[in-house]
């Protein structure tokens, strides 16, 4: 997911236990007959918090999201690699605007929230505190990163909040391009040069396990995404869908000739899936805590894109404030 | 922290012959504005043919709460259903 901490919940159970539990109890009952959840009906305030903040950490995600893939732009190999990548970078903008939205429905301002991730109180997802060194870079993100985010996105079609599964299903629509375009520009580098190759496989070996870290901690170390199971917000565990991604990914890289970095991943027949290496948690916690190597930056060129832009945004007030001085006149 | 612009609640028709269905909101200054923030928003790959454009605070929504009240009564008038009445098979074209 796109979110760093995910299955976090908001407020402790003694805080609901104030609130009328005839009403908290309708409201489970709805959200276990996997009704959903709309922006006017009554819910608990833990849900309305976590919710809030769980789809603007995904929204800012797609935000800063844009920028790694924005350095390239410029340096694309061709005209139609560029086209591509800013037909993705549209789609994240827009990813981020749905998000915003469902999460506005909960009685959070936009405002606040740009605020929030501008000052550095919000969080967006580590996998964006890495730098993109070399082109192949856009080709794994698109492949791993995108890949890891649609595995995510799935299953948060059916979440419990309605705007927020129906911008889901919207972003789903969108993200499936976001991959192959990825895989392609990897099938290219793996067809060409040796050097191409190698770049590409230094790609995959930068990108693997922050991709598998995007799935957030290991269940048994996620003590409140059992609350967000319950409330449906949440529809599958962190470690089932990292298995599936790793299963999913590994056939992906024998196609291109690319060997996944870790020396543990093999085939087991009895469980039918991948066995996997233990994942560096310190370091995803680091990066979590802001020490990723371009958590500054990332932060420094979102703000400037925000002030630079701010002349277009008075623009916009001094036309509208004029056309109604005309109407009125 | 900067205020936020209005917010608009956007509807596309997406092909001829159907109606305008909502999908989602957009915040701008003034209504063409909105529509064209909801253009490169919501209709990248041809989403649509038609945009509506509504400031959100103009919409007058019913309470979930009176959602029994408004809607149930329908569930007891079940006459108004053509299942309500029973026609011999031999009776055609009814
Ligand atoms: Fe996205
Ligand atoms: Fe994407």
């Amino acid at each position: 997911m796109y979110t760093t901490e995910l299955g976090k919940t908001d407020g402790s159970l003694a805080q609901i236990s104030q609130e009328d539990p005839a009403l908290v109890e309708a409201f489970e009952a709805r959200v276990a007959a996997d009704e959903f959840i709309e922006p006017k009906d009554w819910m608990p305030e833990a849900y309305r918090r976590t919710l809030v903040r769980q789809i603007s950490q995904h929204a800012h995600s797609e935000i800063v999201g844009m920028l790694p893939e924005g350095n390239w732009l410029t340096r694309a190999p061709s005209l139609r690699r560029k086209a591509v990548l800013l037909a993705k970078i549209q789609d994240e903008a827009g990813h981020g605007l749905y998000l915003y939205c469902a999460a506005e429905t909960l009685g959070v301002s936009r405002a606040e929230m740009i605020d929030a991730l501008h000052t550095g109180r919000a969080k967006y997802s580590t996998i964006f505190n890495y730098p993109t060194l070399t082109w192949a870079d856009i080709g794994a993100i698109g492949w791993l990163v995108d890949g890891a985010a649609i595995m995510n996105q799935v299953p948060l079609q059916r979440t419990s909040y309605g705007p927020y599964a129906r911008a889901m299903v919207r972003v789903c629509k969108e993200e499936s391009f976001h991959q192959r375009q990825g895989y392609e520009i990897m099938m290219a580098m793996c067809a060409g040069t040796p050097d191409q190759k190698a770049m590409a496989q230094d790609a995959l070996d930068r990108w693997w396990w922050p991709s598998l870290m995007m799935f957030g901690p290991p269940d048994d170390n996620s003590p409140n995404s059992a609350q967000s199971m319950r409330w449906r917000i949440k529809r599958d565990s962190n470690d089932e869908l990292r298995q599936k991604f790793v299963d999913i990914t590994k056939p992906q890289a024998d196609h291109l000739g690319l060997e996944i970095p870790d020396k543990d991943l093999k085939w087991n027949e009895a469980r039918g899936h991948y066995d996997f290496g233990a994942i560096d948690w310190e370091e995803f916690y680091a990066v979590v805590r802001g020490e990723g190597p371009v958590a500054k930056e990332r932060m420094k060129a979102r703000r400037e894109a925000w002030e630079q832009g701010a002349w277009v945004r008075d623009a916009a007030d001094a036309h509208e404030a004029k056309q109604r001085a005309r109407a009125s006149a | 922290m900067s205020q936020d612009w209005p917010l608009w609640e956007v509807f596309i028709r997406t092909k001829g012959g159907l109606s305008h269905r909502h999908v989602g909101s957009v915040h701008a200054p003034d209504g063409e504005m909105a529509l064209r923030h909801a253009r490169d928003t919501y209709t990248r790959r041809l989403e649509g043919v038609s945009l509506w454009i509504a400031r959100s605070s103009d919409i007058v929504a019913s309470d979930p709460d009176q959602a029994g009240a408004l809607f149930e009564p329908a569930a007891d008038k079940i006459y108004r259903h053509p299942t309500f009445y029973d026609i011999p098979d031999v009776v055609r074209h009814i």
